[in-house]
């Protein structure tokens, strides 16, 4: 079954282009691993493919359907810096906000969006700080408090952008528990990823991005020492970085 | 009602908008755009008397809306095209201001509009100007417009309260589900504008700035909730139009001047007072820790 198919996908910011031609398909219920170095276009493929940056061209479907129809469907979590922490607003609040879809337009959220975001940030481990302001969470809290957001979302597709970068190592490990039990219930998870000695671990699938799509299919058959040389070009100590 | 009784209640409704509109303002991060605002309504305004060749209050607020929405659409515009971001705001706004003042010296001739009149108000001749309503009897024109703009504004953020704080907290995930982001931060603009031209009458272009970023900043200071940021903002505006206007009267200088210096008493009071950011406590905390 299709979890996400992208052909022909290209963006550029002004002038540069950043994204070629970048084809993939992955199957429902993978759990997949973007990788790829510093300004390869990671953050932005997500962006594309979610129209929050125009496309230059190609298509884009999730489940066999064009965005306009699986908004609903799709969990996104940004990069933890691309947000104000020091916004007047609590843990559970920015939980519920993953819930805005539902609650339509002018109305406020009910007692039952605050229970289904309660039992969120409970399963992230979150529960006691549902009433503390953002900035007073460590940066694995604030990162686990967007996972809530995004398991709230109840989505059939995750796009996630480094939900593991600068965590400390029980967060690390709750989300990854987390992830699986994305993909045990057949969602198909997409996370940029920065570690590429975890890799092999964490992802089924793997997909190597540098401007366009380097390597793409099952961990272990493309997850190569060559493959990931080529990705990343000469900068990269391989025996240090990865476990060969 | 007295004299002081229509410049009081004109200041306050001046500090309630533009405590409200100032705390998205200050949340989205657009103080600078406030800036522009607050120099380009006043094309809005020339273009709108030297079309209808009358200053009604109404033709005013819609030519500064249609000059705010310009603004942003030209600042947008200028920043897809790679422009860095504050050069083209300053771009923009020095250019339609110029505009406006050289209409101003060219066109409109000395027909109750002039430039310092913009830029500084003039809240004690507001009561002079007065409209004649159904039921309530007469009332000074600015303060009715100002009241409709205070309705404008508390019915757009409580209605669309949490379109709001979703869009100014995560636009990214806001867009992904949908919300219109792009609208928002234009209807959010128009709020501006309409806002800004309103308070002109009352305090001029200049103190206008200080209406919108002072009470909102302080705001920020005394509270991690945003419900109680916009009551406190507001409440800051109203205390500041009340102070300012008493301490010109006893001081006798200018009245929005003194509420200009009295938004900033009032941040001065915060940012050493605060509970969480202020410096009081900062000093404080490490003395009842070591105890
Ligand atoms: N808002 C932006 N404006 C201009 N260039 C950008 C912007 N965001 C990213 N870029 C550029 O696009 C390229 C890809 O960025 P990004 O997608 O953030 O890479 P990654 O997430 O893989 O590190 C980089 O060269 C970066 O400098
Ligand atoms: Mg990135």
């Amino acid at each position: 079954m299709q979890g996400l198919s992208v052909t022909g996908l290209s963006a550029a910011y002004r002038k540069s282009k950043v994204l070629d031609e970048v084809n993939f398909k992955l199957p429902k219920g993978s759990l997949t691993g973007i990788v790829g170095p510093n300004g390869a276009g990671k953050s932005t493929l997500l962006k594309v493919m979610l129209e929050l940056h125009p496309k230059l061209g190609g298509t884009v479907h999730f489940a066999g359907k064009p965005l306009k129809t699986m908004r609903k469907k799709i969990g996104y979590v940004p990069q933890r810096g691309s947000v104000d922490w020091d916004f007047p607003t609590d843990a559970l609040d920015v939980v519920m906000m993953g819930l805005y879809g539902n609650v339509g337009w002018m109305k406020s959220p009910k007692a039952r969006h605050r229970e289904q975001a309660m039992a969120a940030l409970e399963q992230m481990g979150m529960a006691d700080y549902a009433r503390r302001q953002i900035s007073q969470l460590s940066g694995g809290q604030q990162q686990r408090v967007f996972l809530a957001r995004a398991l709230v979302q109840d989505a059939e597709l995750y796009f996630m952008d480094e939900p593991l970068a600068g965590v400390d190592a029980a967060t690390e490990q709750a989300i990854m528990t987390t992830l699986r039990e994305l993909k045990g219930r057949s969602k198909t998870v997409m996370v940029v990823h920065h570690d590429l000695q975890t890799v092999e671990d964490y992802f089924d699938h793997v997909l190597l991005l540098n401007r366009t799509v380097m390597n793409y299919g099952e961990t272990a058959d493309v997850f190569t020492k060559d493959n990931v040389y080529r990705t990343y070009g000469a900068g990269l100590r391989w025996r240090q970085e990865v476990p060969s | 009602m007295s004299y002081t009784g229509w410049i009081l209640l004109t200041a306050s409704l001046v500090g309630l908008s533009c405590g409200t509109i100032g705390v998205l303002l200050i949340l989205r991060r657009m103080a600078m755009m406030a800036d522009a605002i607050s120099h380009t309504v006043l094309l809005g305004i020339v273009v709108a008397f030297l079309v209808t060749r009358e200053l009604s209050g109404y033709h005013m607020l819609i030519g500064a809306v249609v000059a705010g929405l310009l603004t942003s659409i030209l600042i947008q515009w200028l920043q897809s095209r790679g422009v860095q971001g504050e050069a083209s705001i300053g771009v923009v706004f020095t250019t339609l201001f110029a505009v406006g003042v050289i209409l101003i010296a060219t066109k409109v001739g000395n027909a109750h509009l002039d430039v310092k009149h913009a830029l500084m108000g003039e809240i004690t001749f507001v009561p002079w100007t007065t409209v004649h309503l159904p039921w309530i009897g007469d009332i000074p024109e600015a303060t009715f417009i100002l009241s409709i703009v205070l309705l404008v504004v508390l019915a757009a953020v409580i209605g669309f309260y949490k379109e709001w704080k979703i869009t100014s907290f995560d636009p990214a995930l806001a867009a992904s589900i949908g919300i219109p982001v792009v609208v928002m931060h234009y209807a959010f603009m128009s709020l501006l504008s309409i806002t800004t031209v309103a308070a002109f009458d009352a305090v001029g272009a200049i103190m206008v700035l200080a209406m919108l970023i002072t009470p909102a900043a302080s705001a920020y200071l005394w509270t991690d909730r945003l419900s109680l940021m916009f009551v406190l903002s507001g409440g800051f505006g109203v205390l500041a139009a009340v102070a300012g206007y008493y301490t010109a009267a006893w001081l006798d200088t200018s009245i929005s001047g003194s509420m200009a210096f009295a938004t900033g008493v009032l941040f001065m009071i915060s940012f050493l007072a605060s509970p969480k950011h202020g410096l009081l406590s900062k000093l404080l905390s490490p003395a009842v820790a070591a105890e």
